[in-house]
């Protein structure tokens, strides 16, 4: 039994650069709050662009209301860190010891998994308290998925007292809970994507507690011609065939059907790409397909587009 | 400066190819490092970090790490060339290169030996991301070092922040040289904390508590041992950076994201006055899509496709079939236009801020073999494409 996408209370979002993973973070967000819930979505990366997605100015650590019942947030660690020392040491000695900044750099750089338990706990946190029905999180793309999500473990493993240790025992139970948290990873339907996909999904099986929840394919072409149209289409494409179109339309005749060739063959090659990426997977896993857009890549209006594509392959 | 990028590479002995991730930036360094070994002559060593399988097989990296290995004629030789140069490729293995400068500069091999198996080494090795960035231009100074190469191609680990490893030899020794390696290698040498450094201590312990502090502490006092060589090193790997036989290749495709961080790039690049040689536009739609006239043609034809259809001989198919199919392949050439507008767009943008851009059309088969890395090299240094 699998729970329904949006109806859990955690979904980390990754995938290789360029697929459009921000987007599909912004897009579940935005079709979660039209129907009902309150989100929160973040970044995890201080240089990223989540807000303009939404089309508002930059975010900060505190959530800002982008939408009706949508909240969104940059992750800083050190703010992270701040307001975790403060909500659980009350730790009034802050000013004597000089920025936090120093302390936090300290902490990050000498123990490895410090900085993305901050990163991701502050999520877990916003998720376990119930302000919110559900969490987004825009996280690390596909190459540091598995660091980031396991990092609670692999803290558990080298530290053995002290306040993170005592707080990554929660995170573990959360992380492993399929009702709780889900891992959606963003793919387009080219070779390395993909390919990346494929592997990723294994090694998240392997090598984390995470319940991957759905793989959505970005940018799939629409099919140009439908059932015997192809045949027609050939047939204008060959030598008389063209000659006859450049009588009626004049010399532009030729980037017409170029185009269109074009656009065939790109459908074709991803077409293989998509089918190699479904054999490889779990047959049971849901896989949401968004189609191209060919008019934009940014703003509100793509999240939205994005968003209602979303709705559809989700029966929404 | 260098009128193309055949100068430009023959000019110089490092190229560092950049740019975000997703936009064929091994692929590109790759194919021309084999086009300039086909071509030029000479030793090419292509480094790169995390190759597609296709492509490490294309190379004969399947399997290897850190050794350079020589891309054997045969594969060029399948694909109907007799190179004049050799190509060697190496892909960079993160844990390897570590080891290696560890070995290096510590003071003996005892020392050597227990910061290579403390658990609190080999996870910063292993994981640390910002160690990946100092170890690919560390490993690319120790290969322009031994002198074996007339040109080094580097393909750069793909950070979000792209710029990282500009920055990470300068960040390894500040880190050497910082307080706050002083303040915890400090206590756990004396076993006394002085006044100033409690509170900070308190801090730390709190969080990380006692016993993990002094595994951190013991690591770092073993590993100031090499404070001295690393330091030099990341220096000399600057140097290396900034010396003028080096220059900087920016990858970018055109859509929206990857081209805003080619900017951001190229800004970066003359704030640091590191040399931005060339830029090379990847995946860039055909130009027969910025047609004005075919633009008019495809508005008529959607217009009125009877009309078209009509004139059309019978035997193309039935007349409704052939309304749809060129109702459709005009609303087609209608929607990569405006995809191709907005290219264009963004490479006149970028093209302004660089001497040499090269501009490599669509390719839409993915390249795993040595002919197909030359086909996409003819592409990246046809001189039909300067803009």
């Amino acid at each position: 039994m699998t729970v329904d996408l949006l109806d859990r209370r955690l979904l980390f979002v990754t995938g290789k650069g360029g697929v459009g993973k921000t987007t599909v973070a912004a897009a579940l967000a935005l079709l979660a709050s039209q129907h009902g819930k309150r989100v929160l979505v973040g970044e995890v990366d201080a240089k990223g662009n989540l807000a303009e997605f939404f089309s508002v100015p930059p975010t900060r650590f505190a959530p800002t209301e982008v939408q009706p019942r949508l909240w969104a947030m940059t992750l800083e660690p050190e703010e992270s860190l701040k307001e975790y020392l403060s909500l659980q040491l009350k730790l009034p000695m802050m000013a004597r010891i000089g920025p936090l900044a120093r302390i936090f750099e300290f902490v990050a750089t000498a123990a490895p998994g410090v900085k993305e338990v901050l990163t991701i706990g502050k999520f877990l946190w916003e998720a376990d308290r119930g302000n919110y029905d559900l969490v987004v999180v825009d996280a690390v793309a596909t190459g540091h998925i598995v660091g980031q999500l396991g990092a609670p473990q692999a803290i558990n493993e080298l530290v053995h007292v002290g306040l993170i240790r005592q707080q990554t025992d929660w995170m573990v139970e959360i992380i492993r809970d399929p009702a709780r948290t889900g891992l959606c990873i963003v793919a387009t339907p080219e070779e390395m994507p993909v390919s990346e996909t494929i592997e990723l999904a294994a090694r998240i099986g392997k090598e984390t507690d995470v319940d991957l929840a759905a793989v959505v394919v970005n940018r799939v072409l629409p099919e140009l011609f439908g059932r015997g149209e192809e045949e027609v289409f050939e047939r204008i494409e060959s030598a008389s065939g063209r000659e006859a179109l450049t009588a009626a339309l004049g010399p532009p005749a030729g980037p017409l059907v170029d185009a269109a060739r074009l656009a065939v063959t790109l459908r074709r090659t991803r077409a293989e790409h998509l089918e190699r990426l479904r054999a490889e997977l779990e047959a049971d896993l849901p896989m949401l397909y968004v189609p191209e857009l060919f008019s934009r890549a940014h703003g509100l209006r793509s999240t939205r587009l994005v968003a209602e594509a979303l709705a559809a392959e989700l029966g929404y | 400066m260098p009128a193309d990028l055949d100068a430009l590479f023959a000019a110089r002995e490092i190229v560092i190819f950049c740019g975000s991730g997703g936009v064929g930036k091994t692929t590109t360094a790759a194919a021309a490092a084999a086009t300039i070994a086909a071509r030029q002559g000479g030793k090419v060593l292509v480094l790169t970090v995390d190759p597609a399988k296709r492509l490490a097989n294309a190379l004969g990296l399947e399997g290897f790490g850190n050794v350079e290995r020589k891309v054997p004629v045969s594969a060029f030789a399948d694909a109907g060339v007799t190179p004049r140069g050799e190509l060697w490729a190496a892909m960079l293995d993160t844990k390897e290169s570590w080891d290696n400068l560890v070995r290096r500069h510590a003071p003996d091999a005892t020392t050597a030996r227990r910061i290579l198996d403390n658990p609190l080494y080999q996870n910063i090795s292993g994981r640390f991301v910002q160690s990946h960035d100092y170890i690919a231009m560390e490993r690319l100074y120790e290969l322009y070092s031994e002198g074996n190469y007339d040109l080094i191609v580097v393909d750069t680990p793909p950070t979000r922040n792209a710029l990282d490893f500009l920055e990470a030899p300068q960040r390894m020794a500040d880190f050497f040289s910082s307080r706050f390696l002083r303040l915890l290698v400090a206590p756990a040498r004396s076993k006394v904390v002085n006044f100033a450094t409690k509170p900070f201590y308190q801090v730390a312990d709190r969080i990380l508590g006692t016993q993990f502090l002094q595994d951190i502490a013991e690591f770092f006092i073993l590993f100031q041992s090499m404070y001295e060589g690393f330091v030099e090193r990341a220096r000399a790997v600057e140097q290396l950076l900034r010396n003028r036989r080096t220059t900087f290749v920016v990858v970018t495709t055109l859509e929206a994201a990857p081209a805003d961080e080619a900017e951001f790039f190229v800004e970066a690049l003359a704030a640091r006055k590191l040399p931005l040689g060339a830029i090379v536009f990847n995946k860039v739609l055909p130009r027969y899509l910025l047609d004005d006239d075919a633009v008019r043609a495809a508005e008529h034809l959607c217009a009125s496709p009877q009309e078209v259809a009509s004139q059309l001989p019978a035997d193309v198919g039935e007349r409704d079939q052939v309304e749809r199919v060129l109702k459709e392949l005009a609303e087609s050439y209608l929607r990569f236009h405006v995809v191709a507008e907005r290219e264009g767009e963004e490479r006149n943008e970028l093209a302004a801020s660089v001497d040499v851009a090269a501009t490599v059309p669509y390719f839409d088969t993915d390249i795993h073999d040595v002919g197909g890395l030359l086909r996409l090299g003819a592409a990246i240094f046809s001189p039909g494409f300067r803009s």
